[in-house]
């Protein structure tokens, strides 16, 4: 089983952005993999990528593991299954829920801890194994607190701002260094009648 | 590019370079005219802008803390984040879509269309239409407005072909790819618009206007401008008479410097340009540069926005081409039929997952959330934007209780939703939904505002000195070498984008400025 080290690349880690300034060029596969050896932190998180999925053939390995500093496994666990409870997307891979748990392990703080205790408390001891309803129920019920707010507004970024979630939802990201959708498609929608040339004038070609 | 002694006393100081300060600068040094910019933000250019959303914010917006109250939701999803407008050279320009409408003739007359409505401060322009149209058609031609001047429009992109389709189908006449400051066509040395959808993290084809790679460079080739980006201007000082004699800033390294001015003029948008005369308070001033009339900070418009994005059955793929592609402009009219005074324009706008993420429904969450999400491709979108009401107690005021980063009060925005702005907002979102339905669509989503793009009002103009800050030229009654020169100076908001008008009154007030030296009247 391949583990594939990117938390400990030369070039230092993929920023919050996932830009590497030094080629200009915009990478955002943040896969969280950490190298085996390294491990000494709090908890890990491990899983794998379909290989029938379309992230398979952008990732180095569809294997992946997520070194915890602050968190220990079971709480990076709570906190993943909080993220499909908020942002439920069927075809978004733990891997990307695993960037929720990265983003929030920088930052945990006694709150972050007392939440995740509080929400497995709350289902009896475990929330990972509680059914999909009594989960929905349980985070409902701390909509609006400071921890529910906290792993929320995580969630916005960590989820949204990467290369899997831009395959899986189909945003492209960057254009400009593919010169744009002038010759790709900007206007091929061919379901609807075409507007007039009046309100619509053709695309000047020189 | 120039540079200018500190005690030079003959310079105008130009605070921002925005659409207004950017203009100005260049319009005053090609009539010879010294002048110094001081920028509060770094210089950034077309290869150093970023088709990213979450960096190119990082690079581009004014994040200075701010703080905000009232009962607009912008203050519950965004307590820190009233305004979304930039802080770099070329200041807003950057980031914005390039729409430019004329404002129509009644919008200049609002008290006297409008009538006196309660809790809004309507007044009427102390200009007309009539004033500006001649300053209008050179900002169109600067600027490289498509359908006009003989400029061609732009084709229209898949969004615009989804708004187009419903809002035709709707009995929607004026339905067309708008007026845009981008390029259809090569033209005053910049590209065509090659359709990147990035428009708002500034343009990395330099098709889109932007004063950062026009006005700016065309005022540096003359030698009379001397830029200074990473300048955070902090009071403007004046001499016994009460003229305006110096400005304060703190430069690239930290250091305070001041630069001595025989004009000085601010435009550094709708927020900091109160909150800089607020701060610049003296003894003679005591309620700060400008106030007599209380005014400075008050009437703070940001337009009625929101916006709905719909999702089809299939593929519209709306992150590709221009972001404001298309315009209905059939709701602008004044037509209290509908139930509130002033009109809005219905404009396609599109996001990329990252920022759909934060501004579909900002704190929402769930499966009615995610649906959006899972079908990014087949969304269109549209912004609506209108005239709102100024009310004197929609106000920047100096938060004591926070400081920026060289100790001083941050600004706090408040702002209450007047019910005109509310049953606006109320009629455009059906309107917008049923466009879309109209197209086809499965369902449709109601977006709240995002944080302001558009801050006007908090310096106005009028005809007196009572209860304006400034003339009809956004000279202020108080202090005479003193300007205003961005969107704080509009009297009322009209529904249309700003720029334009800020561009067309920096036209025109450089040539009032030039006009006074001249005759040594300051």
């Amino acid at each position: 089983m391949p583990v594939i080290p990117i938390a400990a690349s030369p070039h230092g880690p993929a920023g919050a952005t996932g830009c590497h300034d030094d080629d200009g060029r915009i990478r955002r596969l943040e896969l969280p993999l950490a190298r085996r050896e390294f491990l000494k932190g709090s908890g890990i998180l491990i899983g794998t990528i379909s290989s029938g999925s379309v992230l398979a053939a952008l990732a180095p390995s569809t294997v992946w593991a997520l070194e915890l500093k602050q968190l220990s496994t079971s709480e990076g666990q709570t906190l993943m299954a909080m993220g499909r409870v908020l942002y439920p997307h069927r075809k978004l891979p733990d891997a990307v829920y695993a960037l929720l748990v990265k983003g929030l392990d920088a930052k945990a703080d006694a709150a972050l801890h007392d939440g995740i205790r509080a929400l497995d408390r709350s289902a009896g001891g475990s929330f990972v194994k509680g059914d999909a309803a009594t989960r929905l129920k349980l985070v409902k019920a701390i909509e609006g607190t400071p921890f529910f707010n906290t792993v929320r507004g995580q969630c916005v970024t960590s989820l949204y701002d990467n290369d899997m979630a831009f395959a899986v939802f189909g945003y492209p990201g960057a254009s400009f260094d593919k010169g744009g959708y002038i010759t790709r498609g900007f206007q091929d929608l061919k379901w609807l009648p075409a507007p007039s040339k009046q309100a619509s004038p053709p695309l000047y070609l020189g | 590019m120039a540079r200018f002694d500190s005690n030079d006393e003959s310079v105008v100081v130009i605070i921002g370079s925005g659409a207004g300060g950017g203009t100005l600068a260049n319009e005053l040094c090609q009539q010879g005219v010294k002048v110094v910019v001081l920028e509060a933000g770094a210089r950034q250019s077309p290869a150093s802008f970023v088709n990213d959303e979450w960096k190119s914010f990082g690079q581009l917006a004014w994040l200075d803390p701010r703080t905000t109250s009232g009962t607009w939701r912008v203050a519950k999803d965004f307590p820190g984040l009233p305004a979304w407008i930039c802080k770099t050279v070329g200041g807003s320009t950057t980031h914005w879509a390039g729409a430019s409408l004329r404002f129509q003739e009644h919008e200049f007359k609002a008290r006297t269309v409008y009538g006196d409505i309660k809790g809004a401060t309507l007044m009427d322009w102390p200009l007309t239409l009539a004033d500006l149209e001649p300053y209008y058609a050179r900002a169109e031609d600067k600027m490289g407005v498509t359908r006009t001047h003989r400029v061609m429009g732009l084709p229209g992109n898949n969004n615009f072909k989804v708004m187009y389709a419903g809002a035709t189908r709707l009995g929607y006449k004026d339905v067309h790819t708008g007026n845009m400051a981008i390029n259809s066509q090569p033209r005053d040395g910049r590209g065509q618009c090659i359709q990147t959808g990035f428009c708002f993290q500034g343009c990395k084809a330099g098709a889109k206007w932007s004063t950062l790679y026009t006005e700016l460079p065309k005022a540096e080739a003359t030698g009379n401008l001397d830029l200074r980006p990473e300048s955070h201007v902090t009071r403007i000082e004046h001499n016994d008479k009460g003229r305006a004699s110096a400005v304060v800033y703190v430069d690239k390294d930290g250091r305070q410097q001041r630069q001595k001015a025989r004009v000085v003029c601010v435009a550094g948008n709708a927020i900091e340009t109160p909150r800089l005369l607020l701060l610049s308070a003296s003894s003679l001033f005591k309620d700060g540069l400008a106030n007599s009339s209380g005014q400075v900070g008050r009437n703070y418009m940001r337009h009625m926005t929101a916006s709905v994005y719909a999702i089809f059955n299939q593929q519209v793929n709306m992150y590709r081409g221009t972001t404001m592609a298309g315009i209905v402009k059939d709701e602008s009219r004044n037509d209290t039929r509908r139930g509130f005074v002033g009109g809005y324009e219905m404009e396609t706008l599109a996001l990329g997952v990252p920022f759909m993420a934060a501004f579909l429904n900002p704190g929402g969450w769930g499966a009615g959330f995610t649906e959006y999400l899972d079908n990014y491709t087949r969304i269109a979108g549209m912004w609506l934007v209108g005239e709102d009401m100024p009310r004197d107690t929609n106000r920047i005021t100096l938060n004591p209780s926070v400081k920026d980063k060289w100790g001083n009060p941050a600004p706090n925005v408040h702002f209450d939703d007047h019910e005109n702005d509310i049953a606006m907002r109320e009629h455009a979102w059906r309107q917008g939904q049923r466009v879309y339905e109209a197209a086809g669509a499965v369902k449709s989503f109601r977006t709240p505002p995002y944080p302001s793009t558009h801050n006007l009002g908090t310096c106005r103009m009028g005809a007196n000195a009572r209860d304006s800050v400034c003339n009809g030229y956004g000279q202020t009654h108080d202090v005479d070498n003193l300007f205003i020169s961005d969107g704080s100076q509009f009297t009322t908001g009209g529904a249309e984008n700003p720029t334009l008008t800020i561009v067309t009154l920096a036209i025109r007030q450089a040539e009032h400025i030039v006009k006074q030296m001249s005759a040594r009247a300051i």
